[in-house]
């Protein structure tokens, strides 16, 4: 137990520190760095929670992904950030306001929190009805059956996303000279190259 | 997984495999194919009304009850699908002369009228988010879809933006739920709530986050401030298609949310929702007072319906949900004729969006003049055309179950807000008359102008056969 509560108070530590960072440092770079200090440590909880299976996907989509991503926009395009934040102090105070009172209401909310009597007999999937499975063995045991509605619709809505995503950035240029790989291939040295004989001393 | 039972859901996977093969289709034809499949759609929109009308329309649930089928999913369908159709066939023309005729409009569309069709049926938090997220995600790329406007990259940016932050609150308000009851099944939530004594505060905020998400959805005052500038940004055939659709989806989810999981929380929704529905009856009749823009008018019109719709709702019972689908019918009926118009509104080839625009509209074009007299006269209430017993019905219920306030501020909303739809007629009949509209108005629009004005004006010899399938959907619910 103290090994667990040790470890719960680095994580949860580590990941609160880092994600004030992310939004304090002067240098983007080390603000996505700093999130992604904050995705490791918010997995580790997820370990301690036994949710090894979010824990990875955690790290696996939103380092590999999308904290990269961020990396690649924050390096490659020329963002001046020190300008996008001239002029942001001035909301500082309506901000603290708005956001202390919405801590407030959360804290007023969960210090009251009262679970539903026979909650435990409503849950759809507890894992203990699973017995030794693993996380990801359990997931896969319902993904593609129970769950197989909701599966496929994020299936569509991906779709739809691509679909959507191609109709607002793809534009057909038509003049423009594109490379046509299989004509380059087609050509052969006879069709375009002409030996001449030159005679010396003729200068043709 | 007991059985897969999929026959329910007919209409939406037939849709969905349309969707997908004229996608295919449009990819090897190219753009030169959007008329045919925006045509095909809308054939399509038909014979997936007519598998839904033979289908079976008892209470089933299907996909480990992800998903529910009765007649009050099967009536909204019916009108989500007649309103597809319809907005569709309007786009048709539009897109050509705005030169933004490409193949994926159509299957957009079906997209988005998939999730909207999943959305009413849906009977699990889980589903509902996947099928509102279909269907916004789609709009949101419709909006987008004249690129080369600003306006319209700038109303699918707001929309897009507000949207996600509507999904947000919908998801934290769903997690609030969860983490009360341990469930996100609809039938589980209303017996676990029905068997206490009272609804605790961590549910009830749980709702209201649900609520709030919604009534984005719905444009709904508070949530309203989007609609104006999405409907003014986006290609006018988008905006009819926004103004006509949408709104009767997300009303359904709505209906079914409040009456099925949350029916032991009546108490605490119905104070919502009253406000809700003086805000959005107050702001639609006196907003659009100032404007100018007609696309604008009819944004904040549609604000002001969703008031009138919500009445229906507060009443909380069957014959209020049963006046809501009517009152849903004959709006959808009036907006698509207004839309017409809206979309004829073209000089030299350019559209023109100003109310002064139509002036002299009836020297000009006296048929069209007429009967774009009798859909705004509906939309203000004047007996005997239809829209005046959609807000009859909507009162009815009301007065039954004794909102008194809120039906005598309806009918003062109704008041206020047919001075803007009587002026649009002022201008089009009495003011001095300017040059023409462009004459090559599709044979698509003239025939839904035809059936729309017919069926306003003959809604009072044929009120009770709508009423009682209404009603009888409406049964289904409670």
């Amino acid at each position: 137990m103290i090994v667990q509560a040790f470890a719960f108070y680095l994580f949860a530590g580590i990941l609160l520190t880092s994600a004030l960072m992310v939004i304090t440092a002067r240098n983007p770079v080390h603000s996505v760095l700093f999130l992604i200090l904050a995705f490791f440590n918010a997995a580790g909880l997820f370990v301690l929670l036994g949710a090894e299976f979010i824990a990875m996907i955690l790290v696996i989509v939103y380092v590999g992904a999308v904290a990269v991503l961020f990396l690649f926009v924050v390096m490659m395009l020329d963002i001046d950030f020190a300008n996008l934040r001239k002029g942001g102090m001035q909301y500082v105070p309506l901000g603290i306001i708005i956001g202390s009172i919405l801590l407030f209401e959360l804290v007023a909310i969960y210090s009251y929190w009262a679970f539903a009597p026979d909650v435990s007999q409503n849950l759809d999937m507890p894992l203990s009805s699973f017995g030794d499975l693993q996380n990801a063995e359990a997931l896969g045991m319902v993904l593609y059956t129970d769950y197989i509605f909701a599966f496929q619709m994020s299936g569509l809505i991906l779709f739809v996303a691509m679909v959507g995503s191609i109709v607002l950035t793809l534009r057909k240029r038509p003049n423009i000279r594109k490379q046509i790989v299989s004509s380059q291939h087609a050509r052969k040295a006879s069709d375009v190259l002409e030996v001449k004989k030159v005679t010396s001393g003729t200068g043709g | 997984m007991d059985d897969l039972n999929l026959m329910p859901i007919l209409p939406e996977l037939f849709l969905i495999a349309i969707g997908m093969a004229f996608l295919m289709i449009g990819v090897f034809k190219g753009n030169s194919s959007t008329n045919t499949l925006c045509w095909a759609s809308c054939i399509g929109f038909v014979i997936a009304a007519v598998l839904l009308m033979k289908s079976d329309w008892s209470v089933t649930y299907i996909l480990s009850d992800m998903l529910v089928i009765d007649s009050f999913a099967g009536i909204m369908k019916l009108l989500i699908l007649l309103g597809l159709t319809v907005s569709l066939a309007l786009s048709v023309q539009y897109l050509h002369q705005e030169r933004i005729a490409r193949f994926e409009y159509p299957v957009l569309v079906i997209f988005a009228g998939v999730g909207m069709m999943f959305m009413v049926s849906s009977n699990n938090m889980l589903s509902l988010y996947m099928a509102l997220e279909l269907q916004s995600l789609s709009l949101y790329v419709l909006a987008a879809f004249h690129r080369n406007s600003l306006r319209s990259g700038e109303a699918a940016a707001k929309y897009f933006i507000l949207g996600a932050l509507s999904s947000g609150m919908l998801l934290f308000g769903i997690s609030l739920i969860y983490g009360f009851v341990g469930s996100v099944d609809f039938n589980t939530i209303r017996e676990t709530l029905s068997s206490l004594d009272s609804i605790p505060p961590g549910f009830t905020v749980g709702m209201v986050f649900v609520l709030a998400a919604l009534a984005f959805k719905i444009s709904a005052v508070p949530f309203h401030m989007w609609t104006p500038d999405v409907y003014q940004g986006a290609p006018t055939c988008v905006t009819a298609f926004f103004a006509i659709v949408p709104k009767v989806a997300a009303l359904g989810l709505l209906m079914r949310l409040l009456f099925v999981p949350f029916e032991a929380a009546t108490d605490q929704w119905m104070q919502i929702l009253y406000f809700i529905s003086i805000g959005s009856l107050v702001i639609g009749a006196f907003a659009a007072i100032s404007q100018d823009n007609i696309k604008r008018i009819f944004a904040y019109s549609s604000i002001g319906n969703i008031g009138y719709a919500l009445i229906g709702i507060v009443a909380g019972t069957a014959a209020g949900v049963g006046s809501v689908i009517v009152f849903l019918l004959i709006y959808i009926a009036m907006t698509a004729g207004a839309f017409v118009i809206i979309l004829s509104m073209r000089r030299n080839g350019l559209a023109v969006e100003n109310v002064t625009d139509l002036a002299g509209f009836s020297k000009n074009n006296p048929v069209m003049a007429y009967a774009m007299a009798a859909i705004l006269f509906s939309l203000s209430g004047i007996p005997p055309l239809a829209g005046f017993f959609g807000k009859l019905f909507i009162f009815e219920a009301a007065i039954e179950s004794e909102l008194y306030l809120l039906a005598t501020l309806g009918i003062l909303a109704s008041v206020v807000s047919a001075y803007y739809y009587l002026r649009i007629i002022k201008i089009m009949f009495f003011d001095e008359a300017v040059d023409a509209f462009d004459n090559d108005i599709a044979l698509a629009k003239r025939a839904v102008l035809l059936i729309v004005t017919l069926f306003l004006v003959v809604f009072i010899f044929v009120p009770n056969f709508l009423l009682d399938s209404a009603m009888l959907a409406a049964t289904s619910l409670f």
